[in-house]
């Protein structure tokens, strides 16, 4: 058994599909991510957020499983919000140019300049 | 010569242990005094080639290995990442080196291509060499500003 430093927490499942990422997105732990998401993908009109806050890594496998689940989500009338995202991460979708595509969300504290 | 210090790790060819030679790149571009920008590009840019080679480098029931090792400048990080090879003579491989073409590494394009943008975009060079596998060697310069980062929002403040 291998240790993997990935969890996928469903919070909430009123209206909004609230998806907490905690831990490293990469090539091992991808798969685990894309099984979480494709149990709800095909919900008509599915409302979903992903929260990733608390991921802290992440590399071209987990923009694919995002992409493929955005795909589908919106092929079924739903909307896909990304929130939580640090820096790092927002400059991953930004220089694929994914943020142009999906709808995504600065970590609040990140949001404007920090002067402190 | 150039005067380099050389570490190298060879992992088995499985995504379990893409991260354990990132941790590997982590720490020697600290050792470097890269930013903490530069080591999260140096992470992502190499996790990026070592995946694709576990990934694609070898059949369902082949047992495979991926070489990755790493040239210590003092200005600069040469990571070179292998399948398909026993340990590798680090200069004379990087001699066969040369700029990619498209058609040639459709391996890359293939996934979308994603994996292959962020290592050209994160790393100051990028090259590949197919001969018996595949080696990918990128490099990254120390105190290299990137110009996008620094303009950073001081509209703003």
């Amino acid at each position: 058994m291998q240790e993997m430093n990935l969890q996928v927490e469903l919070l909430e499942q009123n209206s909004v599909q609230y998806f907490k990422v905690v831990g490293e997105i990469d090539a091992f732990t991808a798969p685990v991510l894309r099984e979480r998401l494709a149990a709800v993908e095909n919900v008509d009109g599915l409302k979903a957020e992903l929260d990733l806050s608390e991921v802290d890594y992440m590399d071209s496998t987990g923009l694919g499983v995002f992409v493929g689940f955005y795909k589908a989500v919106s092929a079924n009338g739903g909307h896909v919000k990304i929130t939580g995202l640090n820096k790092r991460l927002n400059r991953l979708f930004e220089i694929t140019g994914l943020n142009e595509i999906i709808d995504i969300e600065q970590k609040e504290s990140e949001d404007h300049n920090a002067t402190l | 010569m150039q005067h380099y210090d050389y570490i190298e790790i060879k992992i088995p060819a499985k995504a379990q242990y893409v991260g354990v030679a990132r941790l590997m790149i982590s720490g020697i571009a600290s050792r470097l005094g890269f930013t903490y920008d530069d080591i999260e590009d140096l992470k992502i840019a190499s996790s990026e080639a070592i995946t694709n080679a576990v990934q694609h480098a070898y059949g369902e029931d082949e047992d495979g290995e991926v070489v990755v090792g790493c040239a210590l400048y003092e200005e600069r990080l040469e990571i070179m990442i292998a399948d398909h090879g026993a340990s590798f003579d680090f200069e004379e491989t990087k001699k066969h080196i040369g700029p990619y073409s498209d058609a040639s590494d459709a391996r890359f394009l293939r996934e979308g291509g994603l994996g292959l943008y962020l290592m050209e975009t994160l790393m100051d060079e990028v090259k590949f060499h197919h001969e018996e596998g595949v080696t990918v060697f990128m490099t990254k310069y120390l105190g290299r500003e990137r110009g996008e980062e620094d303009v950073k929002r001081t509209a703003n403040s």
